[in-house]
């Protein structure tokens, strides 16, 4: 081949273009979507949870096949808890119809952001993506999935069954959205494009980062490592079924897992020997050694490992631990920076502190979120209301799991706080949310305030929606206007759904009839 | 000279510059096109078009227009569209017009694109430097294939202006050439499946050819089932049938070929205009293995130095990428759904003036309640911001044409501006 000079000319990597041209599209689904109506809306997102619940399982068994990690039961839960789950969890809610305050004088419209660009990791690929779809579909906003490239295929192919039942239900064209393969460039490209209108990034701390320099606006949530203080208050045999079923929930990849035991000492060998009833291995100081060298080799933690199974972890350090293993303990002395135990492990080791008060307990459980995890999820087990003040008023974090396994507490599936993905974690995590993402995130509302005087009344809005139902596919197919005027003087079905096919056939059939009549005469 | 007492001209182009826009217009007199330039400046649309990027115009003065005629859909993709300048720049470093006596790099990787993507069964391409080029090998390939002269066409058909396309259109450009031979190009009238069929009855017409929706005469649409009944015709008959995508193709019907939406497989199709950007001249003729056996008998058989030109090539390859694109589709589908409501809303304002919407995806023909209703209203287009061009020969129509790639919030301003100029025409023509 000849020289070839024209690779430093290439401006833009290839994707870049095709991913703008998606924020375009979005641009345009967005802008219908918003006069959308209540009742299409909820019918849409049913549609749309309804399809991925339908393959909870599939997708469950193809993102651990993808990844190479977690566990396919647990994610069918996840899947299910994010797709039907959320649709239970927001039904009867509204963010779609005005609301009058009569005695404020006040009626708030609700206006969606538009497009959403979502960034979601690969350890919760499916749900993060059912749970982001459902919150902008809720909300009428477009969506655009940059999944983590790990997952890229079962993200998206999730991502199109739900994009495909929603458009069935009279969705506009291009809504859902999703990059079949991610890039750096691309993924900088999409968050700098000032069409996008709020990023909602879930991944590690360098894409959130990047989300909020990016000049648009963003909701990104930082990582977790959860301390979990048990005193001498606490019931242990559920305590340790509670802590050890949360850590092995999907091997562990989830941020809201426990990362540190911190067990006063008067409970602690009980707790131990608990936590073995319940498939634990505690490991010995030898074998504590062994386990950081394999999970942090160098003090770095081993990304490889994300959600293995404990007894793959032990056999890599070289240690024989009865088959039904789910978790391995690691009791260590301090809990410091240079602890690796103490920092984020999202795989089933489970880092063990002794102390020797409750209230020791709380300052260690203040130096394991020094590490990491500021402004996440802390989870206390005991009965004692004022040391559950104490821990929760002293820990920089924005929720604390009460007597629950965090993984599914903190995020709301076994608590009543909102079921979500995504865990915002405030100021003290540098985020713009301090809850748990939900719809009202992904939504402003246009206040229409009227002169506070009392001689000036406000009229009844009592019945007025600025909002419609679609009639049919939107956008609709373009066809030439007289064979729209033939459709409608022939009476030609129009069908609700985009897809066209069936409707081009029906006139086609209908035209050669016309032209056989022709021919004839 | 001494450069600090230089004055610098007001249009500095670098190899080229103007004092001002009024020297401009006397030397576009003076050397280039003396009537073409009146006509603009006697028609109210004194434009020199300056600066241009998506689907924006500057006229020198620095006036901004909405490009809504996009030089008969030459710009569909915007004025140097982004990306289409990329692959052309990057080309440069390696490729030139290239050389047609060889097997060609770029050439053929463009056929192989055009063929993949274009209705099946055309399966060879062949190039010229413009559309008029393009469809005199269109017509040649007919007369070779079939052994036969005449060529039948739409009266008020428009195929460009060389050597025999000329021929299939208006007297208007034949006649004053002296080049008008109607012994070998009959007209028959628009949607008339008669007038077709006798013109054809005598089996000696090599082709028919067809714009999909014929653009200089307002686009005036075929009826249903009209162009499927031609084809039967020329099928039974003997005739190709050579569709005209020059104004039809690259996604302004909402597909990427307007007829294929028909149904309608055409022996050869014709494609320019839209093909390359607009940023390289290039135009390609798709036909049949079975109607391109001159491809084979005498590959030299129809020779152009700058037909398909190797830059050309790769502008056109990057056109068709983005045209072929999911989402540009459904941009295309938004765009003519949301213009063509507020199109009707306007005319639901003046039901006595704007008389008729003519609609297939983004091809509009607005049509007006007088004689030469579309030249009124283009001058108050440009006066409030939009270009458009009304119909040379049926100048009751405007043919508006928004792009494939129109950002929502550039629409919502077209349709402002094309409501206002609308109104203002409607009161000029009620004064007179």
């Amino acid at each position: 081949m000849s020289e070839m000079t024209l690779e430093p000319l290439m401006v833009e990597p290839a994707g870049v273009p095709r991913g703008r041209a998606m924020v375009e599209r979005a641009d345009w689904a967005g802008r219908s979507y918003a006069r959308y109506d209540a009742a299409t809306v909820n019918r849409i997102v049913e549609a749309a949870a309804n399809a991925l619940a339908k393959h909870a399982q599939e997708f469950a068994a193809q993102a651990v096949a993808e990844t190479g990690f977690g566990v396919v039961e647990h994610k069918v839960i996840k899947n299910l808890g994010c797709s039907t789950g959320i649709l239970e969890t927001y039904r009867g809610h509204n963010y779609v119809s005005p609301e009058i305050d009569e005695a404020n004088k006040i009626v708030s419209i609700p206006r969606p952001a538009g497009v959403i660009l979502a960034l979601t990791p690969s350890t919760n690929p499916v749900a993060t993506v059912a749970f982001k779809i459902l919150l902008a579909l809720m909300t009428r906003n477009a969506i655009i999935i940059s999944p983590h490239p790990m997952a890229k295929k079962v993200c998206a192919d999730a991502a199109r069954v739900m994009a495909k039942a929603a458009v069935a239900a009279g969705a506009p064209d291009g809504v859902i959205q999703i990059v079949d393969d991610p890039s750096i460039p691309l993924i900088n490209a999409l968050m700098t494009d000032e069409r996008v209108d709020v990023i909602v990034a879930t991944g590690g701390t360098p894409v959130v980062r990047s989300a909020y320099r990016s000049g648009n606006p963003a909701i990104g949530v930082g990582p977790g490592n959860v301390p979990v203080l048990v005193d001498d208050t606490a019931d242990i045999a559920k305590t340790a079924e509670r802590i050890i079923d949360s850590k092995a929930f999907d091997n562990s990849i989830l941020c809201t897992n426990e990362s540190v035991v911190i067990a006063q000492d008067a409970i602690a060998d009980k707790l131990l020997a608990a936590f073995v009833r319940e498939g634990a291995y505690i490991l010995k100081t030898e074998e504590v050694e062994a386990i950081r060298k394999v999970v942090f080799p160098g003090g770095h933690f081993n990304a490889k490992l994300v959600g293995k199974d404990a007894t793959i972890i032990a056999d890599l350090a070289g240690i024989r631990v009865p088959a039904k293993t789910r978790v391995l303990v690691a009791p260590f002395d301090l809990v410091v920076p240079e602890e690796p135990l103490a920092h984020e492990k999202l795989l089933p080791v489970l880092g063990f502190v002794r102390v020797p008060t409750a209230r020791r307990g709380v300052d260690v459980a203040r130096a394991v979120l020094r590490i990491t995890g500021s402004g996440h999820s802390a989870a206390i087990h005991s009965t004692n209301p004022s040391l559950i003040m104490t821990f929760s008023a002293a820990v920089p974090v924005l929720r604390v799991s009460v007597n629950v396994g965090n993984s599914l507490g903190a995020s709301g599936f076994q608590t009543h706080l909102p079921p979500s993905m995504t865990i915002g974690t405030g100021f003290f995590g540098r985020s713009s949310v301090g809850e748990n993402l939900q719809p009202k995130h992904l939504v402003n509302y246009t206040r229409l305030a009227y002169n506070s005087d009392v001689r000036e009344v406000m009229p009844s809005f009592v019945g007025l929606n600025p909002w419609t139902s679609p009639t049919g596919p939107v956008p609709e197919y373009p066809l030439a206007s007289n064979e729209q005027q033939f459709i409608e003087t022939h009476n030609v079905r129009t069908p609700l759904t985009s897809d066209v096919a069936e409707l081009r056939d029906e006139i086609r059939r209908l035209i050669v009839e016309e032209l056989k009549e022709l021919m004839k005469g | 000279m001494d450069e600090t007492t230089a004055v610098k001209p007001e249009f500095d182009y670098g190899v080229f510059s103007y004092a001002s826009k009024e020297e401009m217009l006397e030397k576009s007199k003076e050397y280039w096109n003396p009537g073409k330039t009146q006509f603009w400046l006697d028609s109210g649309v004194p434009l020199v078009i300056d600066r241009r990027e998506e689907y924006f115009i500057y006229d020198m003065s620095g006036k901004r227009l909405i490009d809504a005629h996009l030089n008969g859909g030459t710009y569909n993709l915007g004025h140097r569209n982004n990306e289409v300048v990329q692959a052309v720049t990057m080309a440069m470093q390696h490729f030139d017009i290239g050389n047609h006596h060889f097997p060609s790099l770029a050439r053929t990787a463009l056929a192989e694109a055009l063929v993949k993507s274009a209705p099946a069964g055309l399966n060879k391409v062949m190039y010229g430097s413009g559309g008029g080029e393009a469809i005199d090998i269109a017509l040649k390939t007919a007369r070779h294939a079939t052994q036969k002269r005449k060529i039948v066409s739409i009266i008020k058909a428009y195929h460009g202006h060389t050597g025999l396309a000329v021929g299939t259109g208006d007297d208007r450009f034949s006649k004053l050439f002296l080049s008008d031979r109607p012994e070998e190009f009959p007209h028959v009238p628009f949607n008339d499946l008669v007038a077709m069929e006798d013109a054809l009855r005598g089996r000696d017409v090599a082709a028919v050819i067809m714009e999909t929706i014929p653009a200089t005469y307002g686009f005036p649409l075929p009826d249903p089932g009209y162009l499927q009944a031609v084809k039967a015709l020329c099928e039974k008959y003997d005739a190709l049938y050579i569709a005209d995508e020059v104004q039809t193709g690259f996604m302004r019907t909402g597909e990427l070929w307007g007829i294929s939406k028909t149904g309608v497989t055409p022996d050869i199709m014709v494609l320019g205009k839209g093909i390359s950007g607009g940023m390289y001249p290039i135009a390609a003729v798709l036909a049949s293995d079975k109607v391109a056996g001159w491809l084979t008998e005498d590959g030299f058989g129809h020779i152009s130095t700058f037909g398909g030109a190797e830059l050309g090539c790769i502008a056109a390859l990057k056109t068709l990428e983005i045209c072929s694109r999911p989402e540009t589709r459904s941009i295309v589908h938004y765009i003519a759904d949301y213009v063509g409501s507020r199109l009707r809303e306007i005319q639901a304002l003046y039901p006595d003036w704007f008389i008729g919407i003519r609609q297939h995806g983004v091809i509009f023909g607005l049509e007006f309640a007088h004689p030469q209703g579309a030249k009124y209203v283009m001058k108050h287009l440009y006066e409030n911001g939009v270009w458009a061009i009304f119909s040379t020969l049926d100048p009751r129509v405007l043919q508006y044409k928004p792009g494939v790639l129109l950002k929502p919030e550039v629409a919502e301003e077209l349709l402002d501006r094309t409501e206002l100029a609308i109104g203002r025409a409607w009161a000029e023509v009620k004064s007179l």
